[in-house]
């Protein structure tokens, strides 16, 4: 997929000087391009750069029960960065991406893949069912799931008991991190599922043709054309695992009303966030949290990125 | 949810209100949830006039108030409470109540925090359980309703809900209903396993665990592994003093003293033993437990019968009540767990009429039968204690116990000095981390209890308190 460069170097001298009257009509232009922008920034900026800034000062501050609020500097941060309840959320939920995100990308790939080249009838049908959870939100899907682990009328443990195998018990200290990734993957293979499969869908056919007369398999074309077609698809939903992952909330605050001695406050760095916020009125330090968990997801999704990138440059001067 | 109104909101309660999706997002976005909820929250201090404290309200005032249009909000999660807010629409037609209900328990606390810091939006009266009442005396969010007159209540009330709503010489809100707790059984199975009498004692209520368990294979009864209310019961009855607090910035917390210790080491050795489950309660599988024999019974509070009367319904008849085993003999006390009042916030433009609200929402004769009789909210008002048509109401699925009347007679051995910490939220969530997780394991209750203590003293001597 490399460009070549002799065609680019031509255009600017092939260019002609711009003229007065183009300017007034591009400047036209740019003019309504900003009118249409417009809302989105007034949107971006009041929902999002204010409460942002907002609360990056909130958390400058420490506010306490007795004696109201007082400037700690990075007081919080210090604060945060020494605190075992977030770091070991981050640890939890870093251990979360490093486990649940490569089997819910694969398994999704592999979907998109099979779709894709099962093109007969029925592959619609199947494409949505495995969509559907999707379209579930978290909330029920939760709920559904903490029904069916339940130990003693889930149908899970009811079946295990029936063939003998004893009762398992998926909302334990042990496995409930392993409960939450099977949540998750239910949930979102099928969407990164139709990302991956659309990237696929725009592949020019000719390439398959091309392989096909150089006598590839669907092994190999999935291998060496279609993978290596779709990674900017691939890398978005990594990032946006990234995020997930790290942002992980909806499947800890409704599990811990099934088992509150496993999933405790701050078994995630979101959900500790909320619980400081509304539970121990630690508003300010809540807002450090939020920032320094932005810091990180920042962080590590630029460092998968940079990693994807320089794996690209690195194919490309082999080529 | 399936809870009866008085239920003290479980602690599972809590954190099923704001959701964020897992899904995808820009980096950028994130926090945004903590932040906007920050913009609401802070903000100016608690504004408003806290109305003329200079002195007791005249009955001229009081007049001019109740005839004067007026709109007020109350805030509370009592279904159809609109029937007895009817009621004193009725009475003052120039006032017009608007009652909403923002959510239980927890929820409807951050949305009153929320509102008071921000200055407006705050309802005129507000439900408030009584181990919550402090934290709101402490940012001055309360009117004091002594200069209204409430003073002259306190005799209508059971001595220990009094001194929940006035534990000096303010009063801060109007008892609504209590939770003195008892003891329901399933007389069925503990008659299969030859005990026909309830325990009087706790040694005897052990020894009848082990019985039960023998003979039916059921738990005689179930600790929540997580609810802190029904220890802090446990406590209440033994007398314990786990808290304290002075209305300005010295608490007592004392969860880890011998006596507590004590209580706690009853439970873990029942527990070791296998003599009590402690599932997570309030949830489906405890339902299920609670219908299907797993537990024989259920040391629960006063709002409880007729909550399991929905839960449980299959086994109707086949329950008993009776009061709290004793830890000596011939003892007869009990303590108290859940319950509401209704409270004025000093926020209120009209601080006459909310009152005169929370006050005839609970003490008019009508308005507080019909709370008893149709939201089954426990009395605390004497009258209602003491009428027929309530203690006399024979229960079936208790068959035909006078329930009520039970319950009466253990109100009346409830300790009378019972305080709180101006953040028992924190308290619950630091009980579910420390104790729920040994509870839930069958570990040593007594060494959770320092965990517990330690991190209590620790979080309010980083706000600020001076700990006694």
């Amino acid at each position: 997929m490399s460009n070549s460069p002799a065609l680019t170097v031509e255009r600017p001298s092939a260019a002609p000087p711009p003229k007065r009257r183009a300017s007034t009509t591009k400047r036209k232009q740019h003019l309504a391009a900003y009118l249409f922008l417009l809302p989105f920034f007034v949107v971006f900026i009041t929902m999002l750069v204010v409460p942002l800034v907002y609360s990056g000062y909130l958390s400058l501050f420490e506010s306490k029960l007795i004696g109201g609020e007082v400037f700690t500097g990075l007081g919080n941060y210090v604060r945060a960065i020494t605190d075992p309840l977030f770091l070991e959320g981050l640890g939890r939920v870093g251990l979360f991406f490093i486990v649940q995100v490569p089997i819910m990308l694969g398994l999704a790939l592999f979907f998109a893949l099979a779709l894709d080249s099962f093109r007969a009838r029925g592959s619609k049908a199947i494409r949505l069912l495995i969509y559907m959870p999707y379209a579930v939100p978290a909330v029920v899907a939760t709920l559904m799931w903490g029904y069916l682990y339940g130990p003693d009328f889930g149908p899970i443990a009811q079946i295990s008991r029936a063939v003998g195998l004893g009762t398992p018990d998926f909302l334990s200290a042990e496995n409930m991190l392993g409960s939450m990734m099977n949540i998750v993957t239910w949930e979102f293979v099928g969407y990164n599922m139709i990302i991956m499969y659309a990237a696929l869908r725009s592949i020019p056919t000719e390439l398959y043709e091309a392989a096909e007369i150089d006598g590839a398999g669907q092994f190999r074309l999935a291998w060496s054309i279609k993978i290596p077609a779709i990674r900017p698809a691939i890398l978005l939903t990594i990032i946006f695992s990234v995020i997930g992952s790290f942002q992980l909330f909806a499947e800890p605050s409704l599990l811990s009303i099934i088992a509150p001695n496993v999933v405790i406050n701050s078994y995630t760095p979101n959900f500790y966030a909320y619980n400081l916020a509304f539970v121990n009125q630690e508003l300010n330090y809540a807002a450090s949290i939020a920032f320094l968990l932005g810091i990180v997801i920042a962080v590590v999704s630029y460092i998968v990125q940079l990693g994807a990138q320089r794996r690209e440059r690195r194919e490309r001067g082999l080529s | 949810m399936g809870e009866g109104p008085g239920t003290p909101a479980p602690a599972s309660e809590k954190k099923e209100e704001k959701v964020m999706r897992n899904a995808p997002r820009t980096a950028l976005a994130l926090g945004v949830g903590a932040v906007t909820t920050a913009l609401l929250l802070s903000g100016c201090t608690p504004g408003g006039d806290s109305g003329d404290t200079t002195g007791p309200i005249t009955d001229e005032q009081r007049e001019e108030a109740l005839s004067t249009p007026t709109e007020l909000t109350f805030w509370t999660w009592v279904p159809d409470i609109e029937n007895e807010v009817a009621l004193f629409e009725e009475a003052y037609p120039e006032i017009d109540v608007t009652v909403e209900n923002v959510g239980q328990g927890l929820v409807h606390y951050q949305k009153l925090r929320s509102a008071i810091e921000a200055g407006e939006g705050a309802p005129d009266v507000a439900q408030v359980e009584y181990q919550y009442i402090p934290s709101f005396v402490l940012p001055e969010s309360l009117l004091d309703l002594t200069p209204y007159g409430a003073d002259d209540l306190a005799d209508g009330y059971v001595g220990w809900a009094w001194n929940q709503v006035s534990p000096g010489d303010e009063v801060w809100a109007i008892p609504q209903d209590v939770g003195p707790m008892g003891n329901l059984y399933r007389e069925d199975i503990l008659a299969a396993a030859g005990i026909t009498e309830p325990p009087a004692t706790y040694d005897d209520y052990a020894v009848a665990a082990k019985a039960v368990k023998d003979a039916t294979g059921s738990y005689i009864s179930n600790l929540g592994a997580t609810q802190a209310g029904q220890m802090i019961g446990f406590f209440w009855q033994a007398g314990i003093k786990p808290f304290g607090y002075d209305g300005s910035e010295t608490v007592k917390i004392d969860v880890n003293s011998a006596e507590a210790k004590e209580v706690a080491t009853y439970w873990t050795e029942l527990i070791q033993a296998d003599l009590i489950s402690t599932d997570v309660d309030f949830n489906d599988t405890w339902y299920q437990g609670l219908a299907n024999g797993k537990y024989a019974g259920w040391l629960t509070a006063a709002w409880a019968p007729v909550f399991l009367q929905g839960t449980a319904e299959s086994t109707s008849g086949l329950w008993r009540a009776a009061p709290l085993p004793q830890w000596s003999a011939g003892e007869e006390v009990s303590g108290n767990w859940g319950g509401s009042s209704d409270a004025v916030l000093a926020s209120s433009e009209n601080p006459i009429a909310a009152y005169e609200l929370a006050k005839f929402i609970n003490n008019d004769e009508e308005s507080a039968m019909m709370l008893a009789t149709e939201q089954f909210l426990y009395p605390p008002q004497v009258s209602v204690l003491e009428d027929p048509t309530f203690v006399d109401q024979q229960s079936e699925f208790y068959g035909g116990q006078e329930v009520n009347k039970l319950f009466a007679e253990i109100s009346t051995t409830v300790d009378t000095d019972f305080e709180w910490v101006p953040f028992m939220d924190y308290v619950y969530s630091t009980y579910e981390e420390t104790m729920g997780t040994v509870i839930a394991d069958k570990g040593d209750i007594a060494a959770a209890l320092d965990v517990w203590q330690d991190e209590l003293v620790k979080y309010a001597e980083d706000q600020g308190f001076t700990v006694e």
